[in-house]
């Protein structure tokens, strides 16, 4: 409660900092305006008219519902991966063993382009929920999964020592001397593994259904409606910096001040 | 009457042996230090007394109502600050936390940190603040016995008479014993009732060491004039592979 309460009280001053961000973000779109001045509106259409396309799309209900779908999508498959992903990877990173041999799983899972595993998913499970799902987790899950099992690998021994000198009860133990070590790796996991979610899952709508953004973005690209298309990469690229700047890095930069 | 007893004490790791035929014992109130060259067994001596290992051969009885381990390097919680480290001892033990923390606060302003220092990560102190707030967070529990390990050796030298200085005053006062090793000899002579000389491959004691005067009336000639005398010790000169020209 008092972190959560820290966390809004740095909250102005950490937007106040982001002058510097909006500036460069202002300069891109500058630059694209260029890009339409060159390439005309068909190629590139202008900000203005994309983000007016935008404002139409809001006010659309089944936009909105696309939107939800894939939201939908997004958030159970990143929540099972979140679960299954740090659990396995804390357990994992107990035993040396388990470490060792799920090292080459990881690596083939991470290996494995997220396209062949929707070409699979489409065999296995049909066009739907299911293989959407079903690509998310298998993308996001390895990172957090690696995030986690990094986290219990490197504990240091000597704390761990330290903790013994002093008999600390099983509570200090894992509150004091495990987790703030460990969180520090799994979470920047989860943020990245977040990332990785929401690229997937419009990859994997674009190709496997006929609902949520990414089936949205394909019916664009068939009516070469580029200001829709545009509109939606705004769309999704607003939400993950969203997610990103807004809720993910003031907390972060709570959690880790004690860092270097 | 507490006391340490180490009984017939050996240790191997594996196929090597570490520790042979080690006896001691420990009264309440001593000062008992363990020289020897770097390598020799002494840490593994030392954690074996604070029960950081399992004792495989021989006995260790330790009747002690409470102990605290100071170790070489700080060892605090990168992610706690400064009082938080401090207070981590008294939480083990059950304090409350207001007490905990009132108890750190006065204990670490004796140690010489500045009411600015409290809120501080470990990242932003000094390695002597470092080793300040590890001595304060093995003291504040008040232990009547105290394990330390090399903890002088990364310290300039006024810190290191510093924080001698405190050791001295609570010897004097008979608040604590302390079981420390080190290859300093002159910190062994300083601050030691009885010196054991620990000799490698494998670690064993060829000799021991006592010294009657009180710790407080130890002035630089004593220390000086003992060290010299130490250092023609045959012993001594074996145990240290020293060269003398």
């Amino acid at each position: 409660m008092k972190f959560a309460l820290k966390i809004l009280k740095d909250f102005p001053s950490y937007l106040w900092s982001g002058w510097g961000a909006v500036a460069s973000i202002l300069l891109f779109i500058a630059l694209w305006d260029v890009g339409n001045q060159v390439y005309g509106d068909l190629v590139l259409p202008s900000p203005l008219e994309t983000f007016k396309t935008l404002g139409l799309m809001l006010h659309d209900e089944n936009v909105i519902k696309e939107i939800h779908t894939t939201l939908y999508r997004a958030s159970v498959g990143f929540g099972l991966s979140l679960l299954i992903g740090t659990a396995l990877g804390l357990l994992a990173g107990f035993f040396a063993t388990a470490s060792m041999m799920s090292r080459p799983i990881v690596t083939i899972l991470v290996g494995m382009p997220p396209i062949a595993w929707i070409v699979l998913a489409m065999i296995w499970f049909g066009m739907g929920d299911e293989t959407v799902i079903f690509t998310v987790i298998v993308a996001s899950f390895p990172i957090i999964f690696v995030g986690a099992l990094q986290g219990t690998r490197t504990l240091d021994g000597e704390l761990k020592e330290m903790a013994q000198s002093f008999k600390f009860p099983w509570h200090m133990r894992f509150f004091d001397v495990y987790f703030p070590h460990i969180f520090s790796y799994v979470f920047p996991a989860w943020v990245s593994g977040l990332g990785m979610a929401w690229k997937i899952v419009i990859m994997a709508e674009l190709l496997a259904t006929s609902n949520g953004i990414g089936a949205s973005l394909a019916t664009a690209r068939s009516q070469l409606d580029t200001p829709s298309a545009l509109a939606i990469v705004v769309i999704m690229i607003a939400s993950l910096m969203f997610i990103e700047y807004i809720v993910l890095e003031p907390i972060k930069r709570e959690v880790e001040l004690w860092r270097d | 009457m507490e006391r340490l007893e180490v009984k017939n004490l050996n240790h191997h790791f594996g196929f090597a042996e570490i520790l042979k035929d080690i006896n001691f014992t420990l009264n309440k109130g001593e000062v008992l230090s363990i020289v020897g060259p770097s390598g020799g067994g002494k840490t593994t001596l030392l954690h074996l007394c604070a029960d950081l290992l399992d004792v495989e051969e021989g006995s260790i009885i330790n009747t002690f109502e409470s102990s605290a381990f100071a170790f070489q390097e700080a060892r605090l919680l990168p992610w706690k600050n400064v009082i938080d480290n401090i207070s981590l001892g008294l939480l083990a033990k059950g304090e409350k936390k207001s007490e905990a923390i009132k108890k750190s606060q006065e204990i670490a302003l004796r140690f010489g940190l500045d009411k600015d220092d409290f809120d501080k990560f470990p990242k932003d102190l000094s390695g002597g603040m470092k080793q300040r707030v590890s001595f304060a967070r093995a003291l504040v529990v008040k232990p009547s016995l105290l394990f330390l390990d090399e903890p002088f050796s990364a310290l300039d030298i006024g810190l290191k008479k510093e924080l001698q200085a405190i050791l001295i005053d609570m010897i004097s006062k008979k608040e604590i014993s302390i079981l420390f090793i080190t290859h300093d000899l002159m910190e062994a002579i300083r601050l030691s009732d009885e010196m054991l000389l620990l000799k490698a491959d494998p670690g064993h004691i060829v000799k021991k060491f006592r010294f009657d005067v009180v710790q407080d009336q130890r002035n630089d000639k004593y220390v000086y004039g003992k060290s010299a005398e130490i250092l023609q010790d045959e012993e001594i000169i074996n145990t240290f592979e020293l060269e003398l020209k």
